[in-house]
């Protein structure tokens, strides 16, 4: 166990928790903005499917990361028009439109997969981005300012989605929206306008999170996201529907998940305990949830679809 | 009359939704041709031409991942279509199947289409090809990698002694390694993949005691993210040298490419994944152990038999990536290595299933 507190294992560790954290993070994020407007996307792990197809298919034909995460950013939002017409529009029960739009992207970016590409070929990854005079601070600086740049979008945008939310005009109809619906409606403000803005804007940040995954690791695979768009979706709740909570759930299933694998690699955790220690993060997470959950009240109108005099 | 068209509006608008949902999950028509066909439903005849006097062998392959994996499901896959216009065969092709439950609904069907052969290759199928076997004793079923045929008389069973290819690499890797410290990424410790992780450790302890492998089992097949950041703890421990089992590894296999980290790989040939790195890949041919199980159906004999590919059979064979230079002495150890292992006069130590 010592082995395990030193500074350059400490280190790797926790950068390797904030890169595993980073598409929890966005998709949560962008999950936060729709359910605080009272719209419940649970198609989130199809459109980062999509979307992390979309920019590792980019980078392959023509080897520009950022245009990639444009394309993926974009795509996303296209699934986020779709989401908003099938849940806000028509009024689907939100829970099955989503499973209908996560089904999608699954098939759909599996079928892209096997008709333009094929056998697996690497790509170039985001590189290093070192923050000048921060990145210098010993273990500090290795650990929070030495990442790719997507890491550093993600973090910010905590602050940036809370001031949004929290300080601005148009969070205060966000969060209206999902507490009281008719009472926005009646004061002429339109429901639907605002619920189809945070549904493309969060799955935007879904599209997002499947670049900072599929150009983080160079590589695209069937089912790539391995169910993190549903991870995403507990994190909301269990980050109480805030920013700085969910970047706080995030970042507990990174470093939970970046420790056991450390953990692993330096022999703390047997080869025979490897299964069960796997689970650890999951259980972590969902152990933390119930605690959370039975403090805090969900918005309102969370996952109903809003009818005039309904 | 507004409420109505709306009405109208939306069942069409859902219905175009499940439509699209359904085309994309749906089956691929196209044939299989060796790296084309997956995502469902595949037929390919292959070998038939309108003068072929015999029926063509109807084989159905159900497997966990793509065809394409560079894994596992890639070199049965590879395997079916190399034998295919020798052995007369028309091949059907259900992938990515890794839920079990989907799996045997698969073979079930193939079974009841009358296929002479379904190979369900995976080791998490058994418990369905023992029940759905039993209900059809005229079809002749195959699985793997397993040694149990449950005692049934149209049942095979197939399996690799991977430990020995894994020995054999690590020979190399004990031999190649200046840091004394090597890493190895395995998925869960089941089956195929646990049998080479134990040859590779038995192969780099015989070559050098003071070498320390260090073993992460990830806990997932698929889970390329959490492979990659198992490939990082090895660098930041000092590994100079990586292998690792199953489909995820192509994350490992970025990781070590990006620190220069030598890669053995396994089931396929990695090497184009990337060719600045990978030394060498134990590739599995399973058309050996494939031409066993054909020519048995073809002599009246459905299955009640156990083989196993390995070194002295052709049906493990070490690849050497030309682009990655191996000193000669190295090369020389793992050379006897094969022939050691080949002749019988080493043993990996590690047990086979039964």
């Amino acid at each position: 166990m010592s082995e395990f507190f030193t500074l350059t294992v400490l280190t790797s560790t926790v950068a390797s928790g904030i890169r595993l954290a980073t598409p929890f993070l966005l998709a949560s994020l962008g999950e936060t903005l729709g359910q605080r407007s009272g719209v419940l996307n649970l198609g989130v792990d199809g459109i980062m499917l999509l979307s992390a197809f979309g920019a590792y298919y980019t980078v392959l034909e023509t080897g520009n990361l950022w245009l990639a995460v444009l394309v993926a950013v974009l795509l996303g939002a296209l699934m986020g028009l779709v989401t908003a017409v099938v849940s806000v529009t028509l009024r689907a029960q939100q829970g099955i439109s989503g499973i209908g739009v996560y089904l999608f992207g699954l098939g759909l970016s599996d079928l892209l997969f096997q008709k333009l590409v094929g056998t697996p070929v690497p790509v170039a990854t985001f590189p290093t981005v070192e923050i000048p005079l921060l990145s210098q601070i010993p273990t500090i600086g290795e650990m929070f300012f030495s990442a790719n740049l997507i890491v550093y979008v993600a973090f910010l945008l905590v602050p940036a989605l809370a001031f949004v939310l929290n300080r601005t005009t148009y969070g205060t109809k966000v969060r209206a929206v999902g507490e009281n619906p008719a009472a926005v409606d009646s004061v002429g403000l339109g429901v639907g306008r605002i619920r189809y803005s945070t549904v493309i804007v969060g799955s935007a940040l879904a599209g997002m999170a499947g670049a900072a995954l599929s150009i983080q690791l160079g590589i695209f695979q069937q089912n790539l996201t391995q169910g993190m768009g549903f991870i995403a979706v507990a994190l909301v709740y269990f980050g109480a529907w805030r920013p700085v909570g969910v970047m706080a759930g995030s970042l507990l299933y990174g470093l939970v998940a970046a420790t056991v694998l450390t953990w692993k690699t330096l022999g703390i955790i047997p080869e025979s305990a490897s299964d069960l220690a796997a689970m650890a993060p999951a259980v972590l997470t969902v152990l933390a949830l119930v605690v959370v959950a039975r403090r805090v009240r969900q918005p309102a109108a969370l996952a109903q679809p809003f009818v005039r005099g309904g | 009359m507004k409420d109505g068209m709306f009405r109208w509006a939306r069942i069409a608008a859902l219905v175009a939704v499940l439509a699209i949902v359904a085309a994309a999950c749906g089956d691929d028509a196209e044939p299989a041709d060796g790296g084309e066909a997956t995502g469902g439903t595949t037929t390919e005849a292959t070998g038939t031409t309108p003068a072929e006097p015999s029926e063509p062998l109807q084989v159905a392959l159900i497997a966990p991942s793509a065809t394409n994996d560079l894994a596992f499901t890639q070199s049965m896959f590879d395997a079916l279509n190399l034998l295919a216009d020798a052995e007369n065969l028309e091949i059907a092709v259900s992938d990515n199947l890794f839920v079990v439950e989907d799996a045997a609904t698969a073979i079930r069907t193939y079974a009841s289409d009358g296929y002479d052969l379904v190979i369900a290759h995976g080791s998490q199928y058994g418990g369905s090809v023992e029940e759905i076997a039993a209900e059809f004793p005229e079809v002749s079923f195959a699985w793997g990698t397993a040694g149990d045929t449950f005692g049934l008389p149209n049942v095979y069973a197939y399996q690799a002694a991977s430990d020995e290819g894994g020995y054999v690499q690590g020979v190399l890797a004990a031999g190649l390694t200046e840091s004394k410290i090597i890493g190895v990424v395995g998925p869960i410790e089941v089956g195929d993949a646990q049998l080479y992780v134990d040859g590779f450790k038995a192969g780099v302890e015989a070559t050098d005691p003071s070498v320390s492998v260090k073993v992460n089992y990830t806990g997932s097949f698929s889970d390329v993210a959490l492979a990659a950041e198992a490939a990082r703890s090895f660098v930041a421990a000092d590994s100079d040298v990586m292998t690792g089992s199953a489909q995820m590894v192509v994350g490992a296999i970025g990781v070590a490419s990006e620190n220069d980290v030598a890669w053995f790989g396994t089931q396929s040939n990695q090497t184009s994944l990337a060719p600045e790195i990978v030394v060498a890949s134990q590739v599995y041919h399973w058309e050996v152990v494939l031409q066993q199980i054909i020519d048995g159906i073809q002599a009246g004999a459905l299955g009640g038999e156990s083989y196993t590919i390995d070194l002295a059979n052709g049906g493990e064979v070490i690849e050497y990536n030309d682009a990655f230079a191996v000193p000669e002495d190295v090369k020389t150890n793992a050379d006897a290595a094969i022939e050691g292992l080949t002749s019988g006069s080493i043993e990996t130590g590690v047990t086979l299933v039964s």
